[in-house]
């Protein structure tokens, strides 16, 4: 530890900060702008500003900016000299010369950090009386509104958009005191991450455009933690509600999990919790010639209960997209016999394999920080940007570690973004990255390799092989391949922190396995290896832990055994089955009751529709793909008869005299129960606060203590205040009163401090800035590696990709926008998307005579389509590329040999 | 009195070829760095000679050279940048260098490559400076032909790449960091002061930056020795130096002259004195970012320590002249104003401070000013300062603002007063 002194008192801090973040964590308030506890010190704002003393005698000092200078023993440093505090005011000053000072129509109102910056500097009167200059805005886009005239030039979203995400279409524009921010021309912003910049802009520059068209200020909004849904990396969020609208998600800061950042898709694929698809009343018919039409709980319960045929006779198909606890309850319901994950075989065996390797080899899966941490990668099979945005985000910090090193050397803290970026240049740290087609990553990719999944797989498991000589050998590797891989696994052999990122979404076993050995051949007694797997769905690795049968076999059992009742739970059977399948199991069950938030395919087959909460409404907990356990909240009470999936199974149970739910009052008796059969859940009770958690007899407010028109809201419905609805199934209450202070990570339902309104504010929740929140991270890991005597590597090499004549094998793309089921209903997201298309090889497309955006037909044994082929300069020949959950393409099992036509009109 | 610097220099004449630059000694200095000393040798001779960089800053140039990585195992290659993009307001030193003898510049430069064992070499030439740039380009296709530049120099086995790089044209490249994020392609930003470019420059890349006025004296110091150069000045700072002088005196100019000259000489004995008709009033010794002297400091020697006592500094040592027919406050907004248009727009002071400080002086200028206003001028000539910007342009902008509020108060409270300017 170093001591410094701040105002002549000592003061113990970790040694080789800077100062600004060494006093920000003593809980010290200096103005800052250009800082960002992410992005570190370049210098630019000048706002905060220190006096710094030579030595004790030293009276006069010099000024200095803290964020630049050292945090070094001894340091003596004043914060409240009067010429310093006047050198910050003028800053200020300065800053709002040709600030427009439209505050009131501003959406960053009551959450700016220039206000707080602002009024903590004290300037309150503006002495510059010349024209304020004025820019032009542009369209960026429907996620990012801009409005340059309110900047105040402190670089941070050029820094976090290009630098540290990546972008490419964003920057600085003119000189002197007319820089501008923005893209070249008018034009969605491109990057997947782009929605930050929502947070990163210290103002209002750039706002959230999808809050715009349904604005509430920061305090009025109902805000409560919650995970996204939209992956399964688990991003923690923070949305917010007025009116019984979901209005916007921010980041909630997680230090092992997502930062300060969030993808666009977990940003702004909220919407559909305010769909007009909603189902918010039960719905039932008594033929399936007849539409839905609304009923009653009790009448649809009732119904239930009269045509209920014993448990035996009752399939249960859950969903990696409902919370552990919903799934668990249908699981009770049915019995473990009946119950069915709600994925096809393909993904089932995917997933099991996932846990498989998590939890029986010896490589550790990697939060999000320890990707970021990484110093060598391999990414196998995974299309990371478009699958998991935020581990791509990760990778692109990965490859600076190793560069990095050079500033260590040359005594640069790394800290100095600017200096650092500049001593670093361009230089990479290893990132290999073998996939089926090129990726948005591969600009950072030291070599990329592109192949068919078994020969990616035959890929990682040459290179184990070279790391170990007890991992299988590859037959017939080509020749050609072997720099490569030699270059692989010197690299990874070399790093301190090895990582291995593959998964599910290739489809292909034998990748997984692969990827599974590269990353155990690394691991040694003191050598740690990471294994990061990616799965598709929020939950999962959940459902995987929690274990059952797949879709198929719920389909065989219902054409076995004609199936009198089948309980779908929160899943459009429609994205993982092909509709011609799907029809037969739906004309072999008698009864299909839907319990599910919005209108789909699989709602419109169903008998009875029961309504449930969204994540918005609901509360249960989910296992990302590192395995961490988190708890999500309902943000805002459900309206009409919507309720929890788990409480709708639980009312099925007690009008059927299934005797486990009398004990289910709250979601705590769920979690209790699990825990006690789920072996793997033992301990998911401790990942957040029981509901009976109070501080000094209260509980923690959604509602910040600003929340206005409290008595008025309703008033036009009833001038008598209505009473707070109860929330006795969480330590959280629907209302302005309670525990005003800081609550424990996994329940800070927002991030506010006297005198930090803006998300800025989430240094004052930390011990650290940057580092852990206050009582550690919120979520628990669940799956941990094993310690064993000797590697289990999987000896099923695969055999090389063969071409066929005619036939193309057809892979899975996937799309940030568009290939996930719920985020697709935002409007927002629905301009992003592409339309569908088949991916071909620039020679194949010769070979067929057809040119990008020409229609093609895909025949496949389960699906025909017809297409607009786009030529993919880095596709493997006889390869086609089908983009998943795109409108128009049908679920199918992928990877797949299929037939490619050209449509022609003669 | 010797002028190594402009012995060859006639006016109005096409600069030496490499054929007669050879022939009246030039190069011979390459021949004898190159064969006969070790780059140490030459970073000791130049630290002998107490030679100053003559960029502005006047730091010890073998001192600078010292910092320079060197032996087999530091990042290759490695760089000498030569601080050519002379912009700073009436200044033409380098120019005149440039223009009369290139071929002494692209002698210095393989001397202070071989001193830090550079590997490329970059001329950073100002935009407008279109004869130095034909010059220079004939000069060094010469060089390279006569085997001067290109691999295996003068059969010594050094080996220098030199190019021209002619800058789009910002001021601000004028400061060394700047410089080389434009020369990688980037914004004409400052960096921060560390990590030093001798250590981190160019592309990341050890990097050494001098002006071309402070290379073109090393042939000289490497044929005559420390002692000589040293023995050319009137102060303990070696050799000669470009002065020049601009504004109302009889003959503007540039004259090399030893280190150390008084104000006064140059004025008088150089320039010719005042026009007729006009009064000396005060001088900015060395360009535009420096503070105004008067009338009683005229027997100021110019080097980099007189000057400074007597409360500005040497710069570049070419001096603006005011006289007593021109209004010092337009004087000082024109400053400004340049100023204020040049600022990169990295940090708040500069970006905002300056403009504002322009457009104030503007409104004093014509007739709108408030006496408030000075107080205003004076907290941005405080606040605006060493160590509370990014980099050293906004103080030295400050610099004639922050003397002309002292030296020429009546003035500025005159126009306040009487709501015009009364010069006009």
């Amino acid at each position: 530890m170093a001591t410094i002194y701040i105002d002549d008192i000592p003061y113990e801090v970790q040694p080789g900060q800077s100062l600004l973040s060494a006093c920000l964590s003593l809980g010290f308030n200096i103005p800052y702008f250009c800082w960002h506890p992410a992005l570190h010190s370049v210098g630019a704002c000048r706002q905060c500003a220190v006096k710094q003393f030579r030595n004790e005698k030293d009276t006069r000092g010099f000024i200095t900016m803290s964020c630049m200078a050292e945090a070094a023993n001894g340091a003596r440093i004043s914060i409240d000299d009067p010429e310093v505090k006047g050198f910050r005011k003028s800053v200020i000053e300065w800053l709002m010369m040709n600030h427009p000072h439209d505050c009131p129509v501003c959406d960053e109102g009551g959450e700016c950090h220039l206000q707080d910056m602002t009024v903590m500097t004290g300037h309150s009167y503006r002495e510059y009386r010349f024209p304020k200059r004025t820019y032009r805005n542009q369209d960026l886009g429907p996620f990012v509104n801009h409005e340059m005239n309110r900047c105040i030039q402190c670089y941070r979203c050029v820094r976090f958009y290009k630098d540290y995400a990546g972008g490419k279409d964003f920057n600085v524009f003119g000189i002197r005191s007319h820089i501008s921010f923005g893209r070249f021309e008018d034009g969605a912003l491109e990057s997947e991450f782009s929605g930050n910049l929502v947070e990163v802009c210290p103002t209002g520059v750039f706002t959230d455009k999808t809050l715009r068209r349904h604005y509430t200020r920061k305090w009025d909004l109902q805000t409560a933690p919650s995970i996204c849904v939209h992956c399964g990396v688990g991003c923690n969020t923070i949305p917010g509600e007025r009116y019984g609208e979901l209005r916007r998600i921010h980041t909630r800061y997680n230090g092992e999990v997502n930062g300060y950042f969030l993808c666009d898709r977990g940003r702004y694929g909220y919407e559909f919790v305010n769909s007009d698809q909603r189902i918010r009343q039960p719905m039932f018919r008594g033929n399936r010639e007849r539409p839905l039409e609304p009923t009653g709980k009790e009448e649809a319960l009732q119904h239930l209960a009269s045509i209920w045929p014993g448990p035996s006779k009752v399939i249960g198909i859950g969903s990696p997209r409902a919370s552990l606890e919903a799934n668990f309850a249908l699981r009770t319901l049915v019995g473990r016999e009946s119950f069915y994950l709600g994925i096809p075989e393909s993904e089932h065996r995917l997933l099991k394999l996932v846990l498989e390797v998590l939890s029986s080899g010896p490589a550790r899966s990697p939060s999000l920080h320890d990707v970021e941490l990484a110093d060598a990668v391999l990414v196998l099979g995974e299309d990371v940007t478009n699958v998991a945005p935020m581990v791509a985000l990760a990778l692109r910090q990965s490859v600076r570690q190793k560069p990095m090193e050079i500033c260590d050397e040359i005594g640069l803290t790394r800290w100095a973004d600017a200096a650092v970026r500049e001593t670093v240049q361009d230089r990479k740290g290893p990132l290999f990255i073998a996939t089926t087609a090129g990726t948005k990553l591969d600009d950072v990719a030291t070599r990329t390799f592109h192949g068919a999944p078994d020969d990616l797989a035959r890929l990682g498991f040459a290179v184990a092989r070279v790391l170990s000589a007890e991992a299988p050998e590859v037959p017939d590797l080509p020749n050609e391949l072997a720099p490569l891989v030699r270059e692989i696994a010197e690299a990874l052999k070399a790093a301190k922190r090895p990582l291995v990122v593959s998964g599910t979404s290739c489809g292909s076993e034998s990748v997984i396995l692969g990827a599974a050995n590269v990353a155990w051949a690394l691991c040694k007694e003191d050598q740690r290896a990471d294994l990061c797997m990616i799965v598709p769905e929020c939950n999962s690795l959940g459902l995987a832990m929690m274990g059952g049968k797949s879709l198929d076999a719920a389909f065989h059992e219902a054409a076995e055994n004609k199936g009198a009742l089948a309980i779908i739970l929160e899943n459009d059977l429609y994205r993982r089955a092909a509709s011609e399948r799907l029809k037969g199991f739906f004309g072999n069950v008698k009864t299909i009751v839907a319990i599910d938030h919005l209108r789909n395919s699989t709602v419109s087959e169903a008998d009875v529709v029961l309504p449930t909460a969204t994540f918005a409404e609901a509360g249960g907990s989910l296992v990302n793909n590192e395995g961490r356990g988190q708890r999500f909240f309902p943000v805002m009470p459900p309206r009409e008869d919507v309720q929890e999936s788990w409480r709708w199974v639980r009312d099925i149970m007690l009008v059927v005299k299934h005797l486990a739910a009398e004990k289910w009052q709250s979601l705590d008796d769920v979690i209790a129960t699990m825990a006690k059969t789920v072996p793997a859940f033992n301990s998911i009770a401790d990942i957040a606060p029981a509901a009976n958690f109070r501080i000094a007899g209260m509980k923690v407010p959604r509602q910040p203590h600003r929340y206005s028109g409290r008595t008025a809201m309703l008033a036009n419905v009833s001038v008598h205040e209505p009473k707070p609805p109860d929330d006795p199934g969480s330590p959280l209450a629907f209302s302005m009163e309670g525990y005003e202070g800081q609550p424990p990570a996994a329940l800070i339902p927002r991030f506010w401090s006297p005198g930090w309104n803006s998300v800025q504010a989430i240094n004052k929740f930390q011990n650290e800035v940057g580092g852990p929140l206050r009582g550690g991270d919120p979520g628990r890991r669940l799956i941990e590696p094993s310690a064993i005597e000797k590697v289990p590597y999987f000896q099923e090499t695969p055999e090389a990709f063969c071409r066929r004549d005619g036939e193309w094998l057809i892979v899975a793309a996937h799309h940030i926008f568009g290939s996930e089921e719920l985020s697709v209903l935002s409007p927002g997201v629905v301009e992003r998307c592409r339309e569908a298309y088949l991916g071909i090889s620039p020679e194949d497309a010769e070979t067929l005579h057809v040119a990008g955006g020409i229609k093609v037909k895909l025949v496949m044994p389960t699906a025909e389509y017809t297409v607009s082929a786009r030529i993919i300069p880095s596709l493997p020949r006889s390869m086609a590329v089908l983009p998943v959950g795109l409108r128009g393409v049908e679920a199918a099992d992928l990877p797949a040999w299929g037939r490619v036509f050209v449509e022609r009109n003669d | 009195m010797e002028r190594p610097l402009t012995k060859n220099i006639r006016d109005g004449m096409e600069p030496l070829d490499i054929a007669a630059y050879e022939k009246s000694g030039g190069y011979r200095a390459v021949h004898k760095a190159l064969r006969q000393m070790v780059p140490k040798d030459l970073v000791d001779l130049v630290t002998a000679s107490n030679l100053r960089g003559r960029g502005g800053a006047g730091f010890p140039t073998g001192q600078k050279w010292a910092t320079v990585p060197m032996g087999d195992n530091v990042p290759r290659p490695k760089y000498l940048v030569v601080d050519a993009d002379e912009m700073e307001p009436g200044t033409f030193k380098d120019r005149f260098l440039m223009e009369g003898d290139p071929h002494q510049l692209i002698e210095g430069i393989i001397l202070g490559a071989y001193a830090i064992q550079a590997d490329i070499a970059f001329i950073f030439l100002r935009h407008e400076y279109t004869k130095s740039a034909q010059r220079l380009t004939r000069a060094m296709a010469e060089a390279y032909d006569r085997g001067y530049l290109g691999s295996n120099i003068a059969g010594s086995g050094f080996s220098l790449q030199l190019r021209l790089h002619i800058s789009a044209g910002r001021y601000i490249c004028g400061e060394g960091t700047a410089m080389l994020n434009s020369m990688q392609g980037g914004r004409a930003i400052p960096r921060h002061r560390l990590p030093h470019p001798t250590v981190s420059g160019l592309w990341g890349k050890p990097t050494n930056i001098n002006n071309a006025e402070t290379l073109c004296n090393l042939p000289h110091i490497v044929n005559n020795g420390a002692d000589w150069f040293k023995g050319l000045s009137r102060c303990k700072d070696g050799g000669t130096k470009i002065y020049g002088a601009s504004g109302k005196v009889k003959k503007p100019g540039a004259w090399e002259l030893p280190i150390g000259t008084t104000i006064r000489e140059i004025l008088e004995e150089h320039a010719g004195g005042m026009r007729e008709g006009v009064k000396f009033r005060a001088v900015i010794p060395g360009g535009a970012s420096t503070e105004f002297l008067l009338e009683e400091h005229l027997d100021v020697q110019m080097d980099y320590d007189s000057v400074p006592k007597a409360g500005s500094r040497l710069g570049t040592g070419t001096m603006i002249v005011l006289d007593d027919q021109t209004c010092p406050v337009g004087m000082v907004h024109n400053l400004e104003h340049f100023f204020a248009r040049e600022s990169c727009g990295w940090c708040t002071p500069c970006r905002e401070g300056l403009p504002w400080t322009a457009r104030i002086l503007k409104d004093i200028e014509e007739g709108r000013g408030m006496m408030d206003d000075l107080g205003r001028l004076e907290n941005l000539g405080k606040d605006l300062w060493l160590g509370r910007t990014f980099c050293p342009l906004a103080p030295g902008a400050m610099e004639p603002l922050r003397s002309a509020l002292v030296h020429f108060r009546e003035d500025f409270e005159r126009h306040i007063r009487e709501k015009r300017c009364p010069w006009r």
